[in-house]
């Protein structure tokens, strides 16, 4: 396997447009002989099947939710950046790309990032065009509000429920191009296996979720925009149902795994309160504009937090980053929240909590004005923790949010499998180890409706259209492969439940992977996730029938897939002897608790490839350059 | 808590359904009510016994895939809360819950508590839309938006597709989410030049797929989970009557 990240030449301000230039292009007349399937329908998916079919593709969309509109994008609350600098604040093209690669420690790729930088301001055009209802000012003008890890205030929002309001514009659009006849839609279908035919991808099986008939789909390039894998933590603030199975398929087919150990931990969420939680929710970081975090300054201090005088209060994010405050990254956010805890000064049930206090904006404020800035979300907090955060602080803690690993893409955003392409968060190209906040719409919207309906372009005036169909031996292979997985699973009929080993392979990541990792916890979880896995497939009990609608049955692939992808998350994080971002190793750290990077030997994207023994991937190292944005220790101070 | 529960099971589409009774012990009053329903599947699949199957996705009320009919009433008996943002204090030790799927003609049941809700896709898919092509469009702030066409906007825009109004309604009509879009796009600049064709085209599609007519009842808000006012519907026959009866006016767009 040969990693060739195809970043064109030229000076980072230029490669993208010389990059179009340079692409091939497919005769309009010839696009409508071309099928790209795209599976998933989020911010990425639904906008590249929408763009793919307005430019005359024939396009296949897949999701696993009974409508396109409900795929986890939805949930996005706060916002999406752009470097419009409409405030006058400084902002630019090269300062979003500067935040960004700083924000990300430095483990991301330049030249994608700057390119994230420029489209991110035709992403707003976009969204405007199509009614998305951004928030205005009483002047009539696009409003904005500040998100961490940056000093200016270039986040555009709807609300608290900006990846909605995004979401509904591609899918809008989307549904347009289904009336149209351009894109076929398959609600309710899961992909199960992706096809590889002469090295290319050229089709996938699929399981229809209310008949369970097995089928297959040919097309001439297939986009994965299936999102992240946040799910095996068991807990986390990630729907039900998302899943790894798509991206996992196509690493067992050939696509590398990149990073797999960058996973991002929120540091505003609800906290757990009992064994049968079973998810987690988000509070929005744009509550970190009004709201201060605090704990006791003493362990133990059991009193109602308005009884806590001010002298006794330590709020700690103010005085270990006084210029960025209650606006620090989300690592550092949440594990100095961590750090808190475990010192037992954690506040709620369990100690495994910290205030968000709103008390000071709403004497300077007000509390109309809180509630139109955050209503929704206050409302959201009541109806869950029955406390009423406009006179008790909230509780937060953090949380499994988003995995900024996902599948090694060049700057095409194609795999190492030709043809194959993946999109959004299932990808791992822009972030690095640390994904600042309202930038992962930005991200799923770029890829979505501007890089990849151009890239694919150019894959496509490659290959000669139609030149596969589903009637290839391959595809009846796979089904076969497919069909049997499940029979088997069906046949097990073991004593425990999907959920119990889901839970257990969560907890067992959340302890040993989590926050902080060490060389001995990784150790330890490698020893017990192929036990584990071992003991699913002997004695896990999945009810039902495989020609039916079964919940159990669609959730115990998932688990099945998770329990090999922790193995790899865990093998990753063990590899990586160094702290980044999202991923803290308590060996590498400074005097004062921070993140120890080390460039010389780690300064990479770790790909790892399938080898058919899940005990022995190979690890693949793309160097990272860092020409523009100088390599420095990250400091919110 | 200990509480019985009695759920409509169906094995599949076009089969007979019945409700089954089941009793939830030792229900902790945090859990949501999805939360609940975990923990009564987790019992069954431990006894041999088929899970209950309902829909649901983000647990945070937004995703709108949760259709729970809790004692008659769409999405239970919290005002403005989607069954997942359900909580199980709002019941009582001892108490009898009814849960069954939505009930209407243009939402066919496919097992137990899931239903086809495409109906409301296919709503969409012929108007619910400001056309714009990717690459087409002018800076966000070339054209003004007074703050509050855009606010009132929003609060249509919220609705989050789960079909309760539709459930709610003794006519089993779509009125309040064919409604709510028509009044987020009709509301903006940007949606003007469809404005009468999309207003003629969703109304339309709502009588194909078989819903059924709205009569203001008004049950439609009061189970929506993001509390869509029948205002909307008000703004939506506004703009079918002027689609009709006046067209080229209405291809004028103006603006109310």
């Amino acid at each position: 396997m040969e990693l060739n990240s195809k970043i064109p030449g030229g000076p980072i301000e230029q490669k993208w447009d010389k990059h179009r230039f340079e692409m091939k292009l497919v005769n309009p007349a010839n696009k409508r002989k071309y099928t790209v399937i795209v599976v998933g329908s989020g911010l990425a998916g639904g906008s590249t099947a929408a763009t793919l079919s307005e430019l005359g593709y024939n396009v296949k969309c897949f999701c696993f939710q009974d409508s396109p509109r409900r795929a986890h994008s939805i949930a996005a609350q706060g916002g999406i950046n752009a470097a419009k600098n409409y405030r006058n604040d400084g902002d630019s093209v090269y300062r979003l790309f500067y935040d960004t690669v700083k924000g990300g420690d430095f483990r991301s790729r330049e030249a994608n990032v700057y390119r994230l930088a420029q489209i991110s301001v035709e992403i707003i055009d976009q969204c405007v065009a199509q009614g998305v209802p951004f928030a205005r000012e009483y002047g009539g003008l696009l409003a904005n509000r500040s998100f961490g890890g940056a000093q200016v205030s270039r986040t555009f929002y709807a609300r608290g429920q900006t990846g909605q309001q995004l979401l509904l514009g591609a899918y809008q659009a989307l549904e347009k191009e289904v009336a149209r006849g351009g894109v076929t839609m398959y609600p309710r279908t899961e992909m199960l296996d992706l096809v590889v035919i002469d090295g290319r991808a050229r089709g996938i099986v699929v399981r229809d979720m209310i008949t369970g008939r097995i089928e297959s789909h040919a097309a001439d390039a297939v986009v994965l925009g299936t999102g992240g894998y946040g799910n095996v933590f068991y807990l986390s603030t990630n729907a039900k149902g998302s899943n790894a199975t798509a991206i996992w398929r196509a690493h067992k087919r050939g696509a590398a795994f990149a990073n797999p150990c960058y996973t991002q931990i929120h540091p505003t969420c609800i906290p757990v309160s009992g064994e049968y939680q079973s998810k987690l929710t988000l509070m929005s970081e744009s509550l970190r504009n009004d709201g201060r975090v605090w704990v006791p300054k003493r362990g133990g201090d059991n009193r109602p937090p308005f009884e806590i005088p001010e002298a006794e209060r330590d709020y700690y994010l103010e005085r270990r980053y006084p210029s960025f405050g209650n606006l620090a990254p989300r690592d550092i956010a949440s594990r100095s929240a961590k750090m808190v805890c475990d010192e037992g000064r954690g506040v709620g049930p369990g100690g495994r909590g910290v205030y968000l206090d709103f008390a000071d904006a709403i004497h300077r404020v007000g509390a109309e004005t809180i509630r139109e800035r955050y209503g929704n979300l206050f409302e959201m907090y009541q109806r869950i923790t029955d406390e009423n955060p406009y006179e008790v602080p909230m509780r937060i803690y953090p949380a499994v949010h988003y995995t900024m690993g996902g599948l090694w893409v060049d700057y095409n955003l194609m795999s190492t499998i030709p043809g194959l392409h993946v999109i959004g968060e299932a990808n791992f190209s822009d972030h690095g180890a640390n994904r600042l906040g309202a930038s992962a719409l930005m991200q799923g919207l770029a890829d979505g409706y501007f890089v990849l309906p151009s890239t694919v372009s150019d894959y496509l005036a490659s290959v000669a259209p139609a030149s596969t169909d589903t009637s290839h031996a391959e595809f009846r292979r796979l089904e076969a492969e497919v069909a049997e997985r499940t029979r088997t699973l069906l046949a097990i009929g073991g004593k425990r439940t999907v959920d119990s080993f889901h839970r257990e392979l969560g907890h067992l990541l959340w302890e040993k992977c989590g926050m902080a990792r060490t060389a001995a916890g990784l150790e330890q979880a490698l020893a017990q996730i192929p036990e584990l896995r071992e003991e699913f497939w002997r004695n896990v009990n999945v009810p039902g029938s495989d020609a039916e609608l079964n919940q159990a049955l669609e959730k115990a692939g998932r688990v099945a897939d998770f329990l090999e992808l922790g193995e790899l998350i865990c093998r990753d994080a063990l590899d990586r002897e160094e702290s980044c971002g999202g991923h803290f190793r308590e060996e590498y750290q400074t005097a004062d608790g921070e993140a120890k990077r080390d460039d010389e030997h780690f300064a990479y994207v770790a790909a790892w490839e399938y080898t058919g023994d899940l005990r022995h991937p190979r690890l693949h190292k793309e160097p990272l350059d860092f020409e523009y944005v100088h390599l420095a220790q990250r400091s919110y101070k | 808590m200990n509480l019985t529960l009695h759920v409509w099971r169906q094995p599949g589409p076009g089969a007979p359904g019945r409700m089954v009774r089941y009793q939830a012990a030792d229900i902790s009053p945090e859990m949501s009510f999805l939360e609940m329903l975990d923990v009564v599947n987790e019992r069954l699949m431990e006894t041999g016994e088929a899970p209950i199957a309902f829909d649901h996705d983000c647990r945070e009320g937004i995703c709108g895939s949760c259709s729970l009919m809790i004692n008659g009433v769409a999405h239970g008996p919290e005002l403005g809360t989607a069954s997942c943002q359900l909580h199980m204090r709002s019941f009582r030790d001892g108490q009898e819950i009814h849960v069954e799927p939505w009930r209407a003609r243009a939402f066919p049941v496919v097992k137990d508590l899931v239903v086809n809700r495409s109906a409301l896709d296919r709503i969409i898919a012929v108007g619910g839309y400001a056309s714009a092509p990717t690459g087409s469009a002018p800076d966000g702030n070339a054209t003004l938006i007074p703050k509050d066409a855009v606010e009132t906007a929003m609060d249509a825009a919220q609705c989050i597709g789960c079909g309760a109004c539709v459930a709610a309604c003794p006519n089993g009509s779509a009125s309040l989410f064919t409604a709510a879009k028509i009044t987020h796009l009709g509301l903006l600049p940007q949606g003007q030049p469809e404005r009468a064709r999309r207003a003629r085209r969703m109304v339309e599609q709502m009588d194909i797929e078989g819903f059924g007519q709205c009569s203001l009842y008004g049950e439609c808000q009061e189970a929506c989970p993001k509390e869509i006012s029948i205002d909307t519907i008000t703004r939506m026959n506004r703009d079918y009557l002027r689609a009709l009866t006046a067209p080229e006016r209405a291809a004028a767009a103006e603006s109310d």
